[in-house]
């Protein structure tokens, strides 16, 4: 067999020497090639008779990333339980005639070990880690709906007992190498260029080679399962958590814990065929196939520009200039200052601009506080930005993002003295969530030049960027937007222009819903609780009041002034309009649909029964939860039909990262995949006729459902 | 079908659950020992006229598990022809025991038996006995399992019922329960327990604390919230989406006491009446067993008591008496709200809020107290009834003869 993985060599003194080496890839990943190779290596040192141990290390920058998710993506749709299950214990056992190899077997760790690399290392005898921030170790397969199915669960249960072993697979953390020591997750730490000659030694000592499982009477308190009241409480609260935390839209969390508490209790070889059992169950789930399709392969794929065009050539941004020292202005130009970016922040005067570049210091300063930077480096950072009322001052920038106050002739004015000083290829940008940017772009000398950039707030907690084409912008400023976006390492969507673009047009949908079950007289804790259960982090009314009341009347008020009659008015309107009447405007005002000063906290405000009282019947929770699901779907599904949407994994990725469309539906658009297309204009259909014609589906989708 | 009868009851005191408790140092099988010989010596009774003996255990693990009232029916020096079995529907064991012993003699194939419980809180410690359905992730997740206290809190919340309600509903609890040992009106069932020396340990309810005042309890801290912000109030949410926030109103003192003790009561057909050469004092009218929403677990009572009722063709009107278990003060008030109960019908001698709950006893407890306080009072019929975890509950109604 030639080996293209991974090469063995089995030196003088009786060590053998593994060195992960994909050839022609950036990193070692686990694919069925790999696997043969893997056997065949486990052959050769069974058979070589000298061979005292292994050492395995990574010829790459990570030790061995997990299976080829991409691969699986292919795979499942011909997923089966069956498949599902032989999957895993094909490597499940691969690792564990490692394990059982009579050898001592070591790992030497010096860049990321996670998901299968880090099992890998686990069924080795030994772990040696490099002490270097960038070589962690972990287990995040639950971050993508799955749990680690090459013995991860049964290996680190027995290692560190199910409680602490829980909280790292629940959470899916990467753990830095000083943690990792502390909890048992390496065994020793090793300076650069350090880690084989240390595992060398080890194996020279002669150490043993099998593993506390199996050796004879090997127990912890979870072997006896509930016998034990403190492990039986353990394993109640710990799922009370899972429910409380993850909801009970997600499989792979309870999935884990059941892993842990049924397999802890097996002999070890049972334990694994376990855990590959409820692998294949997330395998088949569409949970874990909508997590891995849009939240990893969609959301890498865009961050590696796959709306990019291609024949564009690559432009970086040295200097960005952001007019508008607001919010958002100061967080756009952290976030480049961040990424060795020059940032010229201008504003209407000397003051105002100075002003917003103290709080990006502050901002800043909350990082060091809180570790992620040190002192000298925020100092380095902030001195990039640099204040001015002066416009001329952005004459070296390539890009400029403007953003001003939301209002046509501001930003007409900002356009035209921006423009006045810029080169001739710079390229502007316009950070608003409301304006149509051919409507913008109508101004410009050079309307090809002019893109939006809608950033969410707070910028630098969110991650998507909505890139929206005016009907001029060209590929070359598109390039040149989405290569600004991935200096600042910033997940970027490409749609096209129209009122609210995809991201505030399908919002809405969310927040007009909750408000129509109001007006229809559903109680508010019911709508509130149906969209956290539904898997959004907060209720309608809750975002309403963030939203703030009186815009989102006004972005009905302009849809009906602009479109008139073609516009359906939301069904919850009149009860925005009420609460503007009782000043009860949001949180900035204190007052909303919440209270924001009662002895509890946030509540919701009690006068809301006497305002829009109750009916005497109340809906069951899933049809609440499927209204919101449904709406923002069919939206989406318009967003498509109207062009404002050309590929589906934008308005997923749009969805999930902007709006807060539960990650587990794969986004608005894959939910209806989920769902099956038939199935759901089935619903819709239902739900046009008893809640109104909003839920109509689209002609597009009618047709593919009649396909 | 037989006639079944209920010829005698008796009852240990109820000792604090806990290390110094009085009943600690006495094992569970010496409590129910105890009381066998006991009624065996208050009736005179031969021993080889009975069938069987159930026995109801909520934690039937450890020293309470392996049949334990088969060992004690040997213990207590019964005929070895009596037969024993162990029962298990957490709370209400108790109860069941009795009615299985009431449907083998109703049916004709026992003709005497004695319907036990015990429950040694203090040995055998609450959770001892952990299965699939706290535990085991998979059925935990699925169940959407909430602990009992936040079911109590649950309809609280959703009822309305306020902290100053269970608070006032315990304290009467407490006064009753005070009232009814002052005046002897427990005197008739209650078989002091006796140590390794014979002198007594315990004659009087241990946990009793009569002179508590609604205002007392208001001080005490909600005892369930700590577990709502560990995920339950999610889960409670996830069944029950009109909670804002679940209301934390239940704590020690309005909820029932972690207590140690036994009881048992003697059952048979007339026929067994006339050859042991005694009366009967009730007959057992129906019984009843239903399940009903788990994460809520303690609103069983409602549906239960219905069931029973119309087995037996009767309506709540008909019966004077009603002993519902405190397991919390919020589930018999939500009772009583439901079924328009008034407080003089229910509880009058007061309850396991006062006095404790020895999980697999309470039920033949209650239903003994029952009786006895129908003869005291004059009234004629009542009925017994427990909420049980998971959903679980049992009434059984009795009338005087």
């Amino acid at each position: 067999m030639t080996m293209q993985h991974m090469r063995l060599d089995i030196g003088q003194d009786g060590i053998a020497i593994l060195t992960l080496d994909q050839q022609g890839a950036a990193a070692n990943v686990i694919s069925d090639a790999w696997m043969a190779e893997f056997a065949t290596v486990l052959d050769q040192l069974g058979a070589a008779e000298g061979c005292r141990g292994v050492v395995i290390v990574s010829a790459k920058s990570t030790f061995l990333a997990g299976a080829d998710l991409a691969m699986l993506d292919a795979a499942f749709p011909t997923m089966t339980l069956a498949s599902g299950f032989a999957l895993s214990q094909q490597i499940s056992k691969l690792l564990r005639r490692l394990e059982l190899l009579g050898k001592p077997a070591a790992a030497v760790i010096e860049g990321a070990a996670l998901g299968g690399g880090y099992e890998l290392t686990l069924a080795c005898h030994r772990r040696f880690l490099l002490d270097d921030a960038k070589a962690v170790v972990g287990l995040p397969e639950v971050q993508l709906g799955l749990l680690p199915g090459a013995g991860g669960t049964q290996r680190l249960g027995r290692m560190l007992g199910s409680r602490k072993a829980g909280e790292l697979l629940l959470s899916g953390r990467s753990v830095r190498p000083a943690e990792a020591l502390e909890l048992g997750l390496v065994d020793e730490l090793f300076a650069a260029g350090q880690g084989v000659e240390a595992a060398k030694a080890w194996i020279a000592s002669g150490p043993d080679a099998t593993k506390p499982w199996d050796r004879k009477g090997f127990a912890m308190p979870e072997s006896r399962g509930l016998a034990i009241p403190e492990v039986a409480v353990g394993f109640s609260m710990a799922t009370a958590a899972v429910a409380g935390k993850a909801g009970f839209n997600m499989p792979a969390p309870v999935a884990i814990l059941s892993c842990l508490f049924e397999g802890l209790q097996l002999p070890f070889d049972r334990a694994l065929a376990i855990e590959s059992k409820y692998f294949a169950r997330l395998l088949v789930d569409p949970v874990a196939r909508n997590l891995i399709r849009t939240t990893f392969l969609g959301r890498n794929a865009a961050l590696k520009g796959a709306r990019r065009p291609a024949d564009v050539p690559r432009r970086d941004v040295k200097t960005l200039g952001v007019v508008g020292a607001g919010l958002m202005g100061c967080g756009i130009a952290s976030a480049a200052a961040q990424a060795g970016i020059a940032v010229v922040l201008v504003d209407r005067d000397q003051a105002t601009a100075e002003a917003g570049k103290a709080r990006v210091g502050t901002g800043l300063e909350k990082l060091v506080t809180k570790g992620r930077l040190k002192a000298e480096q925020a100092e380095t950072i902030l001195s990039r930005v640099s204040p001015t009322a002066d416009f001329t001052a952005l004459a070296p920038c390539e890009l400029v993002i403007e953003a001003v106050f939301e209002d046509a002739a501001i930003k007409a004015e900002t356009l035209h003295k921006v423009e006045a000083v810029i080169a001739a290829d710079a390229i502007y940008a316009t950070n608003t969530s409301t304006l149509p940017i051919t409507g913008i772009a109508g101004q410009s000398a050079r309307p090809d030049q002019v893109i939006g950039l809608h950033f969410f707030s707070p910028v630098e907690l969110m991650e998507l960027v909505e890139v929206v084409m005016g009907r001029q912008t060209s590929p070359v400023t598109l390039a040149a937007g989405l290569d600004f976006l991935r200096q600042i390492r910033k997940l970027p969507i490409v749609v096209n222009d129209g009122r609210g673009f995809y991201t505030s047009r399908v919002v809405q949908r969310y927040i007009i819903e909750g408000a129509a079950m109001l007006a229809e007289g559903v109680e508010p804790a019911r709508i509130e609780n149906a969209g956290r259960s539904a898997g959004y982090p907060v209720g309608p009314l809750a975002l309403l009041d963030e939203v703030a009341i009186d815009l989102a009347i006004r972005i009905v008020d302009q849809a009906i002034a602009q479109e008139g009659d073609a516009y359906e008015v939301p069904p919850g309107v009149e009860i925005l309009r009420r609460m503007k009447e009782l000043g009860r405007l949001g949180r900035k005002t204190s007052a909303g649909f919440y209270e924001y000063d009662a002895p509890g906290g946030k509540r919701l405000w009690p006068g809301l029964a006497a305002e829009f009282p109750a009916a005497a019947e109340q809906p069951d929770s899933a049809t609440l939860k499927e209204r919101y699901l449904y709406a923002q779907a069919l939206e989406s599904a318009r967003c498509v039909e109207d062009g404002i949407i050309e590929h589906a994994i934008d308005a997923d990725l749009g969805s999930i990262f902007g709006i807060g469309y539960p990650a587990w539906t794969g986004g608005a658009l894959g939910y209806i995949d989920t769902v099956g297309v038939k199935a759901f204009v089935a619903r819709a259909d239902d739900f046009a006729a008893r809640f109104g014609p909003r839920f109509t589906p689209p002609a597009s989708l009618r047709e593919k459902a009649a396909a | 079908m037989n006639e079944v009868f209920v010829y005698d009851h008796v009852r240990t005191p109820r000792g604090k659950g806990r290390p110094d408790g009085a009943l600690h140092e006495i094992p569970a099988v010496q409590l129910v020992t105890q009381q066998l010989q006991a009624l065996q010596r208050r009736n005179a009774l031969d021993t080889a006229l009975l069938d069987d003996v159930a026995l109801g255990v909520a934690q039937a693990v450890a020293e309470q598990g392996g049949v334990l009232p088969r060992a004690a029916v040997l213990a207590a020096g019964y005929a070895q022809s009596v037969a024993a079995i162990q029962l298990n529907r957490f709370c209400a064991s108790g109860l069941d025991a009795v009615n299985f012993i009431a449907a083998n003699v109703r049916a004709g194939m026992a003709g005497a038996g004695i319907g036990a419980g015990v429950e040694s809180m203090s040995r055998v410690p609450f959770g001892s006995d952990a299965g699939a359905w706290t535990s085991d992730p998979r059925i935990a997740f699925h169940n959407h399992f909430a602990p009992q206290g936040i079911g109590a809190d649950i309809i609280a919340t959703i009822d309305g019922i306020t902290r100053r309600d269970v608070d006032e509903y315990a304290a009467e609890s407490q006064r009753r329960a005070g009232q009814a040992w002052a005046e002897g009106r427990f005197a008739r069932s209650i078989v002091a327990v006796t140590d390794l020396i014979g002198e007594v340990v315990l004659d009087r309810d241990e946990a009793m604390r009569p002179g508590t005042s609604a205002d007392d309890l208001a001080a005490l801290k909600p005892a369930f919230a700590p577990l709502a912000k560990a995920g339950y109030e999610r889960i409670a949410q996830e069944i029950y989406p009109q909670i804002e926030a679940l209301q934390n109103v239940h704590t020690g003192g309005n909820s029932s006491g972690i207590v140690d003790g036994a009881a048992a009561m003697l059952l048979g057909d007339a026929a067994f009446g006339e050859k042991a050469g005694l009366k009967p004092r009730a007959r057992i009218v129906s019984w009843a067993t239903v399940g009903s929403e788990p994460t809520i677990m303690l609103t069983a009572p409602e549906t239960v008591a219905m069931k029973a009722l119309a087995k037996a063709g009767m309506a709540v009107a008909d019966i004077d008496l009603f002993e519902l278990n405190e397991a919390f003060a919020s589930m018999v008030l939500r009772f009583m709200n439901r079924l328009g109960i008034a407080h003089d019908r229910i509880n009058v001698n007061g309850g396991s809020i006062a006095m404790g709950h020895p999980l697999g006893a309470t039920g033949v407890m209650i239903l003994g107290t029952a009786l006895d306080e129908l003869e005291r009072s004059g009234k004629s019929t009542a009925m017994a009834l427990l909420c049980a975890a998971n959903g679980l509950g049992s009434a059984t109604i009795i009338e005087r003869v």
